[in-house]
């Protein structure tokens, strides 16, 4: 905006210093072919006829009156009859020839330099015999182009002050319309990602319908944003509520049977059951984690209490199912700035993999401890191991292991930690683990 | 959980919550998050506020990505995403209990063994025995119901998840370390051809 109003700033200027510099030069040279056609015009009345011929006598006030303008060459020529009497007989012709005493003006070159020239006819009795004499008297004009040379230099400098007066004007101008739109853009910018609420600092009267238009933005992004985790938590209720009362009645009444048939029938349930809920509850986690990596609300974050509360969670499960679950704490705090939700997510789901896939009396282990600018979460088990399949392929979206049919799973955990890991800007290794077993791997960027 | 052999009042809003909390002291509190007159979490905010310090262990039917972390900031004990497994809860209530050390248990003793329920140890004749696991929560059953008979079919449906496809044989195991455990006691776990297992004493 500055700029546009510069350009035109310039354009004026120049516009200013051209129109100044043009009159001035038609000013100038009014004047001075004024001056030489009163020249003319003095050596024209004094032409005298007579019997024998002209008699003509230059006046010295015409010459005079030509030198007071300054240092210019003056050349004069008269012709009569066509014949030239006295000057110089070169001087060029009028291309038309003048009418009478009204003297025409015209500019030529001549013996190298720019003259102008002025002409006028007299009519003198000779011999009772009018004949036409023509009186041409030029000058060089050295002067006139100082003279318009010095105007040019002050239209110049005036057109140089009006662009600077115009320039400071169109950058305060620009400064004081485009403040409140930078302030305006500083405070959108300094909010926080998840800082949706409309813009209610005062805004200038013109800028009205940007902040009205960005409200209005803001509020349908919001409403879109928060319907997301409405839908997310609602479906999650409305999946599993049923799906609870559905898995209680079938376990109360395979604790009410001893039939081996019944039981199995039950089991079976319970056990699609189960498969429908995680399935159900991955892929809304799953949903969760892409909606929550648009959302970047990071903080920071000491990984190691994060770790051990999370491995504590799963305390009352391993034990139920008879796996130990070991920590091994790093020597020294390490801190990130990441996702929390989706940092526990991650870390979930691989403690819960790898109780999961545990044997009756396996051994889980969970560690942290520091690689450079890493930090290294592992979670190491002794359970059915991936069986060759590759890690790679346990990590696409519903694809789970060869040897797993028995065990309950929705082949998403692995994907969500993948996807965890990358948002972070880490990444997730999952290998056969010596000896059997599996190792998990979590490398996530420290802060410090 | 009254089949396990707990006292349980049920309330199907937050009111009658309210009404049951006024009237009685409580264990624990089980709370599910969407009720009929308000959010489980509005509930748990207040009780938390009022200073209440009855455990709370929440049953959430969110993902479970984004609830952890609200529902123990809330001041939840634990929680469980439903569908959840009987023997996963409970085997959270034990925790939570044990670790808020709330329930005013005392020890529990049989024959010579002394049972401490809120620290899990268990002394044969004056000499800690160390209890891990499954045994420890067969011990729990077995402890419950001295001289009663549980069936492998009853244990089974107590010490595993009901979704794991478990056979009665797997009891053998886990009775027979108990037994090891025990060794030395006059209690012991007779077998009782055909029907099940039993605590006793000689």
């Amino acid at each position: 905006m500055v700029i546009q109003l510069l350009l035109v700033a310039a354009i004026l200027s120049a516009l200013l210093y051209l129109s100044v510099r043009s009159v001035a030069f038609s000013a100038v040279e009014t004047t001075q072919d004024r001056i030489l056609g009163a020249a003319t015009l003095a050596i024209a009345e004094e032409l005298r006829g007579g019997a024998e011929g002209v008699s003509v006598d230059i006046p010295y006030a015409a010459f005079s009156m030509l030198g007071a303008i300054g240092e210019d060459r003056v050349f004069y020529r008269i012709l009569i009859a066509g014949e030239t009497v006295t000057g110089y007989d070169d001087l060029p012709l009028p291309e038309n020839p003048p009418e009478g005493l009204d003297p025409t003006f015209y500019s030529v070159a001549y013996q190298g330099e720019k003259v102008r020239v002025s002409a006028a006819y007299r009519s003198v009795l000779v011999a009772r015999k009018p004949t036409e004499v023509l009186v041409l008297v030029a000058q060089t004009r050295s002067v006139q182009a100082e003279i318009v040379a010095r105007l040019a230099n002050q239209a110049a400098a005036l057109g140089l002050g009006f662009f600077a007066v115009a320039a400071l004007l169109s950058i305060a101008t620009g400064r004081s319309v485009l403040q409140p739109v930078q302030r305006l853009a500083e405070a959108v910018g300094r909010r926080g990602p998840n800082d949706l609420r409309p813009v209610a600092r005062p805004v200038p009267e013109e800028l009205g319908p940007l902040v009205a238009a960005l409200n209005g933005f803001m509020m349908r992004l919001s409403g879109a944003l928060s319907r997301t985790e409405t839908f997310i938590a609602e479906a999650a209720h409305h999946i599993r509520t049923p799906l609870t009362s559905l898995r209680m009645q079938a376990e109360i009444a395979l604790r009410q049977t001893e039939d081996e048939e019944v039981r199995k029938t039950l089991r079976a349930m319970i056990r699609s059951v189960d498969d429908s809920a995680r399935s159900a509850g991955q892929l809304l986690d799953h949903a969760a984690v892409i909606y929550r990596t648009d959302q970047r609300s990071e903080e920071t974050i000491d990984l190691w209490p994060l770790v051990e509360g999370l491995v504590d969670s799963f305390r009352p499960l391993a034990e139920m199912r008879d796996v130990e679950l070991h920590t091994i704490a790093p020597p020294e705090g390490m801190t990130l700035v990441a996702d929390r939700v989706l940092l526990e997510s991650a870390i979930r789901n691989l403690v819960d993999n790898a109780i999961k896939y545990s044997f009756a009396d396996g051994l889980v282990e969970v560690g942290l401890h520091r690689e450079g600018q890493m930090a290294h979460i592992w979670v190491h088990d002794r359970g059915r191991g991936l069986s060759g399949v590759r890690a790679s392929e346990l990590m696409v979206r519903f694809q789970r292991g060869s040897n797993v049919e028995d065990v309950i799973g929705s082949g998403l955990g692995l994907t969500i930690v993948r996807e965890v890991a990358a948002a972070a800007g880490g990444n997730f290794k999952l290998g056969e683990r010596e000896g059997g077993g599996t190792c998990a791997d979590l490398y996530l960027p420290l802060s410090d | 959980m009254s089949l396990d052999g707990h006292g349980v009042d049920w309330a199907a809003s937050l009111a009658e919550a309210e009404d049951h909390l006024a009237a009685a002291t409580y264990d624990l509190i089980l709370l599910d998050i969407m009720l009929p007159d308000g959010d489980g979490r509005d509930f748990l905010a207040a009780h938390r506020r009022a200073k209440r310090d009855t455990p709370v262990i929440v049953m959430t039917a969110r993902s479970a990505v984004s609830d952890r972390v609200a529902l123990l900031d809330t001041g939840a004990d634990d929680y469980v995403t439903k569908p959840f497994d009987f023997n996963e809860l409970e085997a959270r209530v034990r925790a939570v209990l044990r670790r808020r050390g709330g329930a005013a248990q005392t020890l529990q003793t049989y024959a010579d063994l002394t049972f401490d329920p809120l620290t899990a140890t268990l002394t044969v004749a004056g000499e800690a025995r160390e209890l891990r696991n499954r045994e420890l929560r067969l011990f729990e059953i077995l402890l419950a119901g001295p001289d009663r008979i549980f069936s492998k079919t009853q244990l089974v449906d107590r010490l595993f998840s009901a979704a794991e496809s478990v056979t009665d044989n797997a009891i053998e195991v886990y009775v027979g370390r108990l037994r090891r455990k025990l060794e030395g006691s006059r209690a012991r776990i007779e077998t009782v051809r055909g029907v099940g297992y039993r605590l006793t004493q000689s």
